[in-house]
């Protein structure tokens, strides 16, 4: 079991800053992320989409926003928790015993919800029977690329995750790529390659095609595949991959009694606190009269909601408002010797 | 003002009068449409603002801008009439437009 003063639910902007307050204040935090890297929508959706309206810095991109705000919370050594998310969580004695999807447990007397529109999950198949199937023959991302050795593999999509798995397993499988439209989003390079590939008659492509159906009991034995103009193709499979990219989804936090509106959690304005006691709300979760949804507004917010952790975090002392600028304490905490 | 018809998966419809310069996504979330999710807030960065269009329709609105096909094709079950809300600009010129909504967005 972990004990923190604060356990930070997503690693976007408002997380990331949150935590620095946090740090600034001399509390102690612990973040947990879904995705693999730390940024949430800003390193997932847009890494390099120019940003505009991040005061006092004119241009950046959700990139370097990121980078900025690591490098801004080194000194104060956080640990993150990525690929993992928060499950469950239960209250005990004026704190909450959270356990994550991999197992881990935190003891803590604070949580802030900086979870965004939710945690990034793979676009599934829209087709029901593709579920009895999923996790064994179809899959939306690969961790041993040797089960398809000499497979029949269909995979769906048209960016670069689709490309790269279809050249890459072109070696050793026949692979059959399809996607909705003649033009796929991938690299140039990538789509030149696939192309080539099909001349070669080292894998087949099928576009504006879409998936139908699933057949087989036990295991797949084929799918059926279907364009507009209502014709279709059977097609032998062993594994079928689809990349169709990420969806948010709100997932467990829904299950927490928390008060939700518009997949969104109202809190007050005072501390972001949520309906429930030591559960706060920051970011685009959030909303309140007047809420924006800004990354400096989730700044602001994440500032508000770390002094409102701190009453129960040390709740035998007194807050004392301090700047960075003359507090030698703060300054201590962020390493700067005088 | 600028008459916009929104119907549902189930048949269900709306038409609303939404102001020019929104976009026909922002006129289903104000007027709590349900069916539209808009989960990036019309950045262009998600697929959940997906509706179908009808030929008639779809030839007359403004052609899809650059990088829209490539977020239909992360949107639940698109199809060559389909377009993302949040990038279609109420006007004038679209005044009665008909937009359809998929079985649901995620």
């Amino acid at each position: 079991m972990i004990h923190t003063d604060v356990l930070i639910i997503g690693a976007g902007p408002t997380g990331l800053f949150c935590a620095h307050q946090l740090g600034i204040i001399g509390l102690k935090c612990e973040v947990v992320d879904n995705l693999d890297k730390i940024g949430g929508q800003c390193i997932e959706l847009y890494p390099d989409k120019p940003i505009y309206d991040i005061p006092a810095i004119p241009e950046c991109t959700g990139e370097e926003l990121t980078n900025n705000l690591i490098d801004q919370i080194k000194p104060f050594n956080f640990n993150f928790h990525l690929s993992d998310r928060v499950q469950e969580i239960k209250n005990e004695s004026e704190k909450w015993i959270v356990k994550t999807l991999k197992g881990k447990e935190f003891l803590t007397p604070n949580i802030v919800i900086a979870g965004g529109v939710g945690s990034f999950e793979p676009r599934k198949f829209p087709v029901e029977n593709c579920k009895k199937f999923e996790g064994k023959e179809v899959l939306y991302s690969i961790k041993d690329k040797n089960i398809f050795k000499d497979k029949k593999v269909v995979i769906f999509g048209g960016g670069d995750s689709a490309l790269d798995w279809a050249i890459e397993l072109s070696k050793n499988s026949k692979v059959t790529l399809v996607h909705r439209r003649d033009e796929f989003r991938g690299a140039p390079s990538s789509v030149g390659k696939i192309k080539e590939l099909e001349s070669e008659k080292k894998l087949e492509i099928f576009t504006k095609y879409s998936m139908q159906n699933v057949n087989g009991n036990e295991k797949i034995e084929n799918i059926e595949i279907k364009n507009e103009e209502g014709q279709s193709k059977i097609i032998d499979a062993d594994y079928i991959l689809g990349f169709f990219g990420l969806i948010m989804q709100l997932g467990p936090i829904l299950e927490w009694g928390l008060n939700i509106d518009k997949k969104m959690i109202p809190v007050n304005t005072e501390n972001f606190e949520t309906n429930k006691k030591g559960i706060f709300a920051i970011g685009d979760i959030c909303t309140y009269p007047g809420k924006l949804k800004l990354i400096l507004s989730g700044f602001h917010e994440g500032a508000l909601a770390a002094r409102g952790c701190f009453k129960y975090a040390r709740p035998n002392e007194k807050y004392r408002f301090e700047f960075t600028t003359t507090s030698k304490t703060v300054k201590g905490r962020i390493g700067i010797k005088e | 003002m600028v008459k916009i018809k929104y119907i549902e998966h189930d048949g269900n419809e709306h038409e609303i009068e939404v102001a020019q310069g929104l976009s026909v996504m922002e006129g289903a979330v104000q007027n709590n449409i349900p069916g539209i999710d808009a989960d990036c807030g019309g950045g262009m960065s998600c697929a959940t603002c997906h509706v179908y269009v009808k030929e008639d329709w779809f030839n007359k609105l403004p052609k899809k801008t650059e990088g829209e096909d490539d977020m239909l094709d992360q949107a639940y079950k698109p199809n060559s009439s389909s377009r993302l809300s949040c990038q279609i600009t109420v006007s004038d010129e679209i005044n009665g437009l008909v937009v359809h909504l998929p079985e649901k967005q995620v």
